[in-house]
């Protein structure tokens, strides 16, 4: 055989001739793989109730996509296949009262794919984090069922809703019985600090909320199972999937205000250690912050982005008004992405920060 | 990898090299082929100038076309034969635009021209010993082809301390310069001795990347009691065989954009081309043949093998065993800076490194997808550049705003397309840009040379103009003078 037939061809192909591993896909399946034990736990906590608004999520934005993808005329399936609107909708899943009603799905995958991304002209476009775009506009919008907690039934467990009774609490024929209704560890603390107690005394009250490392408390998918998220979040580093600026800097925001705080008065201020694995503190650090689209692309630019997300989720928790900050906090920090870039450009070699060519020396 | 280096900052990309099994089978050479077309531009600069004509016979060795201006090398007959033709044939290039070439009918003797050796070049000057190894017509081996000699000289000029061997051989799949090393240290070695003569370097370092054991091994015997000859390892990360990473490497120095590697003390030249300046030296002979490795899926007996230069790659092929299967693409050079080759009826020349031949699972494209600004090509940019924003920036026509972020720094290695996982052949971009913003250069220049002419040409006009005034009013005056000289001696004679 001779190779001749391709001299007909017009554009003869550019180097680099060899394919790396690397492609939108993969990356996006990874971060679902590495999502799967904690959203695999969060189901065993919280039941079918659960499982149906995580499958109603991640359907209701994959319709969204679609629907837009087809209306502005563009290619369905590669777009469709790169699974980034699974991952939206996993993510904002995630944050979600496990036994929120089915509408709050739908809603928020509308608002996360259609106002968070397709407006700007689908993936790689949109300047805010899609999940957190649809997380604060429901907070603001419902705040009623996006604040109701339940505590943890254990598919298992005897008290656990059945199937059917399941489904009912999704479709909200069945209000969510108040019994089981629990407030999460930060709302719990911001009630009684607003309520003039102190820390020390409520936090160790009997119907008090407490860390626990295995997730035995109220809050979303992404809360309870944070240390399942952290490691997650650790495989995705190794994998190189994501880079570990964001996540350590993001850490450290919120932990060393807290750690400041919490010593010089642990009456007013909660310690670093609930700050660290309540709310959507894991989650956010590793898996929402280090969004490629809306985060900065550098890696100085990444430790500022962290840092601030970190920092402004713990002013938000301690002095704001809503007792959860992560998703402002990061999506403040998406606003700033596009200075933090101008100003964090890398040193081109062989040329001083200012770009202009480096002095030699004699 | 250390648990630490996650948290350096680190360019580059970890391809896999695919150097193997090819680099551990014994260096082939092939016969000479029936014909050899020997381009008469396989160098970076001018052209050559033929000095045979059709129909004459010319030994192995010869030089058959002369260096041309400053930056130039001569070409030498690969083989003894006759020249059947002077013209246009297909380069070895993507183009498959024509180029001049000088056919040779071998005669199947392939015999030497009368060598001149030198037994003692340490008894040369610099600048002689600069000379010789230009009349050899020894380029940069490595795949740049400067002309080495020039490079050499820059010694007189500037004050060079180091000279750096790279060995690195970074780019998969290719491993001519990891065989060399392996079969003749001792000779790369003596020819780093000629190198340090004429550069007046008072140390050598020679870079050789970690994937390359035996490589190491080989040099840092041969090296062993020549104290001022370093073997240095160096990690295997593409492009550490690029001229400025591998001097930051190996010396911590930078090299100033808008300078040269002199300016800092530094050359960097090929293990290939330290081999080729001792054969020139000691043995007298040109460049006339090289190292080269044929490798990829569809290559029938990948290897490394000695081959002439002007051979054609079809029959280079066919002797090692054929294609296996159908080969997709073909490629001369490494695959990451490589270029396609149109069609295998193309000659080696003195830059060719490899011929790769992919089948269609090795070449497997996809298209391409919007950024997710993911910043692998960021952190994989050797040269720190955003390649993000620049194609931002090419893509909307703002060439300006490209400039200004530093794609006239970019040095086309391709990391940044490679890691890209949407796919964007960013690289591409880059080079295309380049060629926009030369293009625009030169037109400047052009203008602003006419505008020069063109201003002289008016000033010429205006002082032609005032000098043919000025004569003509010193004639006007002459003549009034003499008028009136005539005039005053009429009134006194007729006193
Ligand atoms: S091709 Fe240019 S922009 Fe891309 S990685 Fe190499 S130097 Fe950087
Ligand atoms: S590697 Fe590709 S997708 Fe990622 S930031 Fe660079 S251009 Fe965008």
């Amino acid at each position: 055989m001779s190779p001749l037939s391709m001299a007909g061809s017009a554009t003869p192909a550019a180097a680099p001739h060899v394919p790396s591993k690397a492609s939108v896909s993969r990356t996006m399946f990874l971060v679902q793989a590495s999502l799967v034990p904690a959203t695999l736990y969060g189901f065993w906590l919280y039941g079918w109730p659960a499982i149906f608004l995580f499958l109603l999520t991640v359907g209701s934005c994959v319709f969204w996509e679609a629907l837009c993808i087809r209306l502005a005329g563009r290619l369905t399936k590669p777009q469709l296949t790169d699974g980034s609107a699974i991952l939206t909708g996993w993510l904002l899943a995630m944050t979600l009262p496990p036994w929120a009603p089915w509408w709050v799905a739908v809603v928020g995958g509308l608002l996360a794919i259609v106002f968070g991304k397709q407006v700007f002209g689908g993936l790689g476009q949109n300047p805010f984090n899609p999940a957190m775009v649809a997380r604060v506009a429901l907070l603001v919008s419902f705040p009623v069922p996006l604040t109701l907690w339940v505590m943890p039934l254990p598919i298992s467990s005897a008290d656990a809703p059945g199937f059917h009774q399941s489904l009912l609490i999704t479709l909200g024929a069945l209000p969510i019985p108040d019994a089981v209704t629990s407030a999460s560890l930060l709302g719990y603390a911001k009630t009684e600090l607003s309520r003039g107690l102190d820390l020390a005394h409520a936090m160790g009250a009997t119907h008090a909320p407490a860390v626990s490392y295995i997730g035995e408390r109220a809050g979303s998918l992404g809360e309870t199972g944070s240390l399942l998220i952290a490691g997650g979040g650790l495989v995705l580093f190794f994998l190189g999937v994501i880079t570990w600026e964001i996540p350590l800097a993001m850490l450290l925001g919120l932990a060393i205000p807290a750690l400041i705080g919490h010593s010089v008065n642990p009456a007013r201020f909660l310690d670093a250690g609930s700050h660290l694995l309540s709310g959507g503190a894991m989650l956010g650090a590793f898996f929402i912050a280090t969004d490629y689209v809306t985060s900065p692309s550098t890696s100085k630019g990444k430790l500022i982005f962290g840092f601030g997300c970190g920092f402004i989720t713990y002013v938000i928790r301690t002095w704001g008004g809503y007792p959860e900050g992560v998703a402002f906090a990061v999506l403040l920090m998406n606003t700033l992405t596009p200075v933090i870039d101008r100003v964090t450009k890398p040193r081109i070699l062989g040329r001083d920060k200012q770009g202009r060519p480096l002095q030699l020396k004699d | 990898m250390g648990f630490m280096d996650f948290f350096k900052s680190s360019w580059g990309v970890h391809p896999d090299d695919h150097k193997r099994p090819a680099a551990d089978i014994k260096t082939r050479r092939i016969p000479v082929p029936p014909r050899v077309y020997i381009p008469l531009s396989q160098h970076v600069g001018a052209a050559a100038r033929p000095r045979v004509v059709v129909g004459q016979k010319v030994l192995k060795g010869e030089c058959i076309a002369e260096a041309q201006g400053n930056i130039s090398a001569p070409i030498h007959a690969s083989t003894s034969g006759t020249v059947v033709a002077i013209g246009e044939i297909t380069a070895p290039h993507p183009s498959g635009l024509p180029f001049m070439a000088i056919t040779i009918e071998s005669d199947g003797e392939d015999r030497w021209i009368d060598l001149t050796p030198i037994a003692d070049p340490f008894g040369l000057s610099p600048a002689d010993l600069a000379r010789k190894v230009a009349e050899a017509g020894v380029v940069g081996l490595g795949g740049a082809t400067f002309p080495s000699a020039v490079k050499l000289a820059l010694g007189l000029r500037s004050k060079i301390t180091q000279l750096i061997i790279n060995g690195s051989e970074c780019e998969p799949y290719l491993s001519c310069d990891d065989r060399l090393m392996r079969d003749a240290p001792s000779r790369i070695i003596e020819g780093i001795e000629l190198m340090m003569h004429a550069t007046g370097a008072q140390e050598a370092l020679v870079g050789i990347e970690d994937n390359k054991p035996e490589a190491i091994a080989a040099m840092q015997e041969a090296a062993a009691g020549r104290g001022k000859i370093r073997i240095c390892p160096v990690p295997a990360r593409y492009p550490m065989g690029s001229d400025r990473q591998l001097i930051v490497e190996l010396t911590g120095k930078e090299v100033p954009s808008d300078a040269r590697a002199a300016d800092v003390g530094v050359i960097v030249h090929n293990v290939g081309t330290a081999y080729a300046t001792r054969q020139a030296v000691y043995e007298g002979r040109p460049l006339v043949s090289r190292l080269l490795t044929l490798n990829g899926g569809a290559m029938g007996e990948p290897g490394n093998y000695e081959v002439p230069i002007g051979t054609l790659v079809s029959d280079l092929i066919a002797f090692a065993g054929g294609y296996k299967g159908t080969a997709a693409r073909l490629i001369m050079g490494g695959p990451m800076m490589g270029n396609v080759i149109p069609h295998a009826h193309v000659p080696v020349v003195k830059g060719t490194a490899g011929i790769l031949a992919f089948n269609a699972a090795e070449v497997a494209e996809e298209d391409a997808r919007n950024c997710i600004r993911c910043g692998s090509c960021v952190r994989a940019c050797p040269m720190g550049l955003l390649p993000l924003e620049i194609v931002n920036n090419i893509r909307a026509d703002k060439l300006d705003g490209a400039e200004q972020l530093g794609l006239g720094d970019c040095i086309s290695c391709g990391c940044c397309s490679y890691v890209c996982p949407s796919h964007i052949p960013l690289v591409q971009y880059f080079t295309h840009a380049k060629g926009q913003l030369w293009a625009q250069e030169r037109g400047k220049l052009r203008t602003e040379a006419t505008k020069k002419l063109a201003t002289k040409r008016t000033e010429r006009l205006e002082r032609e103009a005032r000098e043919k005034a000025e004569a003509a009013a010193k004639r006007k005056a002459e003549k009034a003078a003499a008028a009136a000289a005539a005039a005053a001696k009429k009134a006194t004679s007729g006193a």
